[in-house]
């Protein structure tokens, strides 16, 4: 018990340090952390999915959308005052907004606060449906505040189709890793707590979570606004992370990405889709080099020209998948037990392939 | 004696299907009242009803004084309505089963509801949840603690009472039936009901299992000061049981008495059995 607490400790400084690492060598390494950086984002949000999905049990397909309400409130809100003239420079800015600017924290809030506000409407019709329905339902949404956004009637606000430009980034690495792993640790704790248990309750089974006195509609609304606010909150981060954002951004491919990251880490796991978020963004990274051409003496091989690399992202996918149907980490979480058990069935497991094979020849 | 459920009319209808026909009963203080039929007679129909799963076509539930249910054919079904009574106009009352639990009706189902995933101990924790003073934001941030702990308390001491104190950590769906059953009645308990609703409790169990049942459902009573109401196919159970027994044929009350009385009436014999050669001499 208390082992694991020192390595837990120990983990925590050796992230730490690394991020101080580099905080210090930011400009040599700004195509690691920004990778990690979109890691981190997209982790904030594919635990909130699985709040709703693997805890919940609800299916929702309307991340994109509620991603695009919380970056959208955070550019419009933290977008200095001076830059506004050039952001806006085709139909001008609305005279509400032109002058409403606040500091980017209280902006990530109002981005949760608003996405939660606008899906606590949208739950009202749209929770009353199950499974694959709900998803079509909130996919549909997610579409249409996608189309809101990019309507030329709202220039004035969102900037239509042009997109919003000049939205401040992080001051620094520890906050943008600080919010995520804050944001991440509140729906821990939630998760664990007396209502994470009746969210399970209710994915279990319904009725019987009726029968316990739990009213159905409260407490799916619930999950769904509570999820809401930190998807929205992560959309935010992410508009602070790319600096600038337009409402292709936020298409399906986004909740696509999302739902991947999702079902790759594990439905009803969180560390599952923490690293999860980190394998899925950082891998497409780490097969770049399919899109380049090859050539091995003298032969250019013909596959591998740009493209490529999503196509055998997409095989190793669907490696993994048929191989770990539940994901990598099933409805499990981390545990340094469980790192230690597989540490030491390694060995174990070669000696077994081992014996196998010599059973076979004998 | 003080009357715990009163069933007045109650008729059930789906589409041109009368499920239900014009049941009436009753079921007194800490007496054990059992509903018998033949397969489809609408038993479970009627406790649906009664705990709010399902809307009454016709027919009022009133529970300790209170009216919890009422209804009578509106729309489309004034015209299909068939059922025997001819309605007349009551007021549209309607719970949904969340309520009625917390007003103190619990039941279990026929075929095990539980929740398969989660351990032992977290099945009988949720039934404490809707009384707890808590919110969402309290929770969270574990400002709760108190609650919570009293919850754990409350969870392991009725985990004691029914001897599955040592099976806490195990996950529900992998016990063996028996014990499913009994947890299914452990949490129905741990919502504090007055009035304890059983769906076949002795379903799928050998005649050692229904005999230690007869003992459980006694000590239950009579522990926790209940009102059972229960669905049993199990004769030597009900019959040992009962203060009082119900019987329903084709959603019709046909029978109702003490266990003699209604093991002599002629209408339940024919009801379970056919018509005899003896009866038609």
């Amino acid at each position: 018990m208390k082992k694991n607490k020192i390595y837990t400790l120990l983990a925590l400084l050796a992230a730490i340090g690394l991020l101080a690492f580099l905080q210090a060598n930011r400009s040599e390494y700004s195509y690691q952390i920004s990778i990690l950086e979109r890691s981190a984002i997209y982790a904030v949000v594919a635990v909130s999915m699985n709040l709703l999905t693997g805890f919940t049990g609800l299916f929702s397909l309307g991340q994109a959308g509620f991603m695009a309400i919380g970056a959208y409130v955070v550019a419009i809100l933290t977008i200095p005052v001076e830059n506004r003239a050039s952001v806006y420079y085709v139909d001008g800015i609305s005279p509400a907004i032109a002058n409403l600017s606040c500091p980017f924290w209280l902006a990530l809030i109002l981005a949760g606060v608003v996405a939660a506000g606008i899906a606590a409407l949208i739950g009202i019709p749209v929770l009353r449906l199950k499974s694959d329905y709900l998803a079509i339902a909130t996919l549909g949404f997610s579409e249409i505040i996608r189309a809101v956004i990019s309507a030329p009637q709202l220039n004035q606000i969102t900037n239509g189709s042009y997109g919003l430009k000049n939205i401040p980034g992080f001051p620094n690495l520890f906050v943008a890793f600080g919010l995520c792993a804050l944001c991440i640790l509140v729906m821990v704790l939630l998760i664990n707590s007396s209502y994470g248990r009746a969210f399970k309750a209710l994915r279990e089974d319904e009725i019987a979570a009726q029968a316990m006195g739990l009213n159905l509609f409260r407490y799916k609304q619930l999950a769904f606004v509570i999820s809401s606010f930190f998807t929205g909150v992560g959309g935010g981060l992410l508009a602070m992370f790319m600096r600038s954002i337009d409402s292709k951004t936020f298409s399906i491919t986004l909740t696509y990405d999302i739902l991947l990251i999702v079902v790759l880490g594990g439905i009803g796991s969180v560390t599952g889709s923490v690293l999860g978020a980190f394998l899925v963004t950082a891998g497409r990274e780490w097969l770049r080099f399919f899109d380049s051409p090859l050539t091995i003496g003298g032969f250019q091989v013909p596959l591998f020209r740009s493209g490529f690399r999503m196509v055998v992202f997409s095989i190793l996918l669907m490696v993994v998948v048929l191989f770990y149907s539940r994901g990598i980490m099933g409805s499990n979480e981390f545990s340094w037990d469980g790192l230690g058990r597989l540490i030491k069935g390694i060995p174990a497991r070669f000696r077994k392939g081992n014996a196998q094979k010599g059973d076979h020849t004998s | 004696m003080t009357n715990v459920l009163q069933m007045k009319e109650i008729t059930m209808q789906f589409g041109g299907v009368v499920a239900v026909n014009g049941l009436s009963l009753e079921v007194n203080q800490d007496e054990i009242v059992a509903l018998i039929g033949p397969n489809g007679a609408g038993k479970t129909t009627a406790f649906n009803c009664v705990t709010g799963i399902y809307e009454p076509t016709f027919g009022q539930v009133d529970f300790l004084g209170e009216t919890i249910l009422s209804n009578t054919p509106k729309g489309k079904m004034q015209k299909l309505y068939t059922g025997d009574i001819v309605p007349r106009s009551l007021p549209t009352i309607s719970n949904t089963p969340d309520v009625i639990t917390k007003k103190g009706i619990a039941r279990t189902f026929q075929n095990i509801r539980l929740f398969g995933q989660l351990t032992v101990f977290d099945n009988v924790l949720i039934a404490k949840h809707m009384r707890a003073r808590q919110n969402v934001f309290s929770a969270t941030f574990r400002l709760n603690y108190k609650v919570e702990q009293q919850m754990r308390e409350e969870t392991m001491a009725l985990l004691e009472e029914q001897k599955l104190a040592h099976l806490k950590n195990e996950i529900a769906s992998s016990l063996p039936y028996g014990l499913q059953r009994r947890l299914e009645i452990a949490r129905a308990l741990a919502t504090e009901p007055k009035l304890l609703l059983l769906d076949e409790p002795a379903a799928g169990m050998n005649p050692q299992e229904t005999q230690d049942l007869t003992d459980f459902i006694h000590q239950i009573r009579d522990s926790y000061h209940l009102t059972i109401f229960m669905i049993e196919h199990h004769m030597d159970l009900v019959m040992q049981i009962s203060d009082r027994i119900y019987v329903l044929d084709f959603g019709k009350l046909i029978a109702l008495g003490t266990p003699d009385e209604v093991q002599n009436n002629e209408r339940v014999i024919e009801a379970y059995l056919g018509v005899s050669d003896d009866a038609e001499d």
